[in-house]
């Protein structure tokens, strides 16, 4: 296990550490200490390693993350995982907004609340929020999944694309284009399946769905009164 | 006996035939009109600028003998590995998505040829373009289509795109007959959609949140690569000021001339200030910082022969870069196209409906036979051909003005035909020594 104190070294030290592991991978356990919500903590790592950051995290946080398992045991800053492509993220407190922000893959886990444009233009994530979101959230969302256990705030999936956002609680308002639709078998059984790698034990019979009605995807004057 | 009079129309400066026509076509259809290009209007521009050539008081160098030095280094601020270019014309960002992959490499082709950098646009990086192109800047955009690591890593530069000319503030479109299966794909978008690109970043709101997001890039290429800030011209001298605090290597400067694959008419034409009165304020910024010549500027809107680009330069740009002249140099809008240009309602020389996928050069399009007219590599010698005659042009003046480096221009070699222009461009009227709003 290779443990990088950040009170000594520097986040420079720590992510080219991190990015020297894709030759060859010296160490598969990373702990970082002394973390004091430093911005861009293990930001663009291209391994399967697993980091734990003991502490809170700054902004981007994991940003552009490709395979690695991250842990981050606090509280994350502005777009946590953002265009992460790939692995895992794992908040225990609560993140900030733009969360998983254009992310096109991997699993993003905040066991916390996350705040406004969580999951904004995500292109193929998985997000699993523990608590509940801030407004704005998944606005233009293209494709993945946002899992809200908690509630959701304003203009929920405005100007959605194909992104399926499952919330077990409320919903202030839904954006342009999104609406409610039928949580089918097929759903439950994603649901479950997300809800089971995220570790959460609600049931997946006590969320909503909700998705793009797909009537902006092309212009259509008579919308206008939408955008 | 009375003579018989014949009667001569007045046209109304006010409702114009364009204007009326315009008022007939929103009556119609109900919705704005959407075009491509630039401003078509009149503005204050590079030819309301002369050049001063040597005489007693200036001694010129030999036209043909003496050197005369062209090339320019972009990034050595904080970059690893700044971009050595061979000529300060570079190729401006446009998208695969706008544009045909075919165009896409010709233009890498091309520029690859003169020894400058092209670029990559919305929707992220192509490998044909990669593939021919020397010297690739990636294009960092709001939507972030297209984006991955991979791709950031494989590029030269990175370009953080927070507007551009013709639409400062506003996003991108691309109409669905251009999000194709391939665009699509690229983009995450289903095909055929009214593809719609966001105005702001998603994950940072101001410049004390753009120093954070340029860090974050620098720490995923681990230093090694430039990182522009490119800017739509409406508050140069203010928007420099941040962007070069924030850290950026390169500011790209884009007025309101320079083109768009498909945006509103009524925002081309509006919103933004020319290029021309865009550079004294980006070089006052830059130089009230000490940055001049530290942090680069790369200027574009409407560069269109070797003097805009020797005047630019002359005003303080160190590179300038094209978007719609590549075009052209790339067969955009030849007269050979004028009786198909003129079957969908335009004509050689007029053609801006880029945003529907039917042109006839195959560049502006995403449709296969159309794609296919378009030779890149016939293009890419056209293109190259054009970036040398600009460069030619410009050393031309430079060495009439006794420089033996395009860089050793400034604005003392230069003079305003025009009020409006002498103190937008902050240089004398011709003939005086009186620049407007300098002072008495």
């Amino acid at each position: 296990m290779k443990t990088i104190d950040l009170s000594t070294a520097s986040v420079r030290d720590l992510n080219q550490a991190l990015h020297d592991q894709v030759n060859q991978v010296e160490d598969r356990e990373w702990v970082v200490t002394h973390s004091n919500g430093k911005h861009n903590l293990a930001v663009g790592v291209n391994q399967a390693v697993s980091i734990d950051i003991q502490g809170h995290a700054g902004y981007y946080c994991a940003g552009m993350n490709q395979k690695a398992s991250i842990t981050v045991h606090g509280n994350a800053g502005v777009g946590v995982a953002e265009n992460m492509m790939s692995g895992m993220v794992r908040i225990k407190g609560s993140a900030s907004q733009a969360a998983g922000a254009t992310a096109h893959g991997g699993l993003l886990v905040i066991e916390g609340d996350a705040g406004a444009r969580c999951g904004i233009s995500m292109k193929g994530i998985d997000i699993v929020v523990g608590g509940s979101i801030g407004h704005m959230s998944c606005f233009m969302g293209q494709a993945g999944r946002l899992v809200v256990c908690g509630d959701a705030g304003d203009a929920l999936g405005d100007s959605l694309y194909e992104t399926r956002i499952y919330v077990k609680g409320s919903v202030q308002s839904l954006g342009s284009d999104c609406v409610e639709k039928e949580m089918r078998a097929e759903h439950l059984e994603e649901l479950q399946e997300l809800l089971n790698r995220a570790g959460f034990d609600e049931s997946p019979a006590s969320f909503k769905r909700y998705g793009s009605a797909r009537q902006l995807y092309n212009f259509k004057v008579d919308n206008a009164s939408a955008y | 006996m009375s003579e018989k009079h014949t009667p001569v129309l007045r046209e109304s400066a006010t409702f114009d035939r364009l204007t009326i026509q315009e008022i007939q076509r929103a009556a119609e259809t109900g919705i704005y009109d959407i075009r491509g290009g630039g401003t078509k209007r009149k503005l204050p521009h590079f030819d309301d600028l002369l050049l001063l050539g040597a005489s007693v008081s200036r001694y010129p160098l030999e036209g043909y003998r003496e050197k005369c030095g062209t090339d320019v280094i972009l990034g050595n601020r904080f970059a690893k590995k700044p971009i050595h270019l061979k000529i300060p014309v570079t190729i401006a960002g446009m998208s695969f998505g706008a544009l045909s992959a075919n165009a896409k490499e010709a233009l890498g082709r091309g520029a690859t040829i003169a020894g400058t950098s092209t670029t990559t646009g919305d929707g992220g990086m192509t490998p044909e373009e990669r593939g021919q192109s020397q010297h690739l800047v990636y294009q960092y955009l709001p939507s972030r289509y297209g984006m991955n690591p991979d791709d950031l890593r494989k590029a030269d530069a990175i370009e953080i795109v927070l507007g551009q000319g013709a639409k400062p503030g506003g996003g991108g479109m691309l109409l669905g007959m251009k999000v194709t299966e391939r665009v699509a794909g690229m983009r995450t978008l289903p095909i055929g959609v009214d593809q719609r690109s966001a105005c702001r970043h998603p994950d940072w709101t101001g410049p004390d949140d753009l120093a954070i997001k340029i860090a974050e890039l620098r720490e995923i290429t681990d230093w090694e690569k430039p990182i522009y800030v490119k800017i739509g011209a409406s508050r140069p001298y203010y928007d420099v000021k941040l962007a070069v605090k924030a850290g950026a290597d390169v500011i790209v400067l884009d007025g309101m001339q320079g083109g768009t694959a498909a945006t509103q008419e009524v925002f081309i034409e509006h919103v933004g200030i020319p290029i021309l009165p865009a550079i004294p304020q980006a070089v006052q910024a830059l130089q009230e910082m000490g940055m001049h010549r530290k942090v680069q500027l790369i200027v574009s809107g409407g560069i269109r022969n070797g003097a805009d680009v020797a005047k630019a330069m002359a005003l303080g740009a160190d590179a300038v870069a094209i978007g719609t002249a590549a075009l052209i140099a790339l067969g955009d809008n030849h007269p050979r196209l004028d009786e198909e240009l003129k079957q969908i309602g335009s004509a050689a020389g007029y053609y801006d409906d880029w945003q529907n996928g039917r042109d006839p050069a195959g560049i502006t399009t995403q449709d296969p036979e159309l794609s296919k007219r378009l030779d890149p590599v016939e293009g890419g010698r056209r293109l190259a051909n054009y970036l040398r005659v600009l460069v030619l042009e410009a050393q031309t003046m430079a060495r009439a003005c006794g420089k033996s480096h395009l860089h050793n221009l400034d604005p003392e070699d230069l003079v305003a035909l025009t009020v409006e222009s002498a103190a937008m461009a902050r240089v004398p009227l011709a003939g005086t020594s009186w620049i407007p709003g300098s002072g008495y």
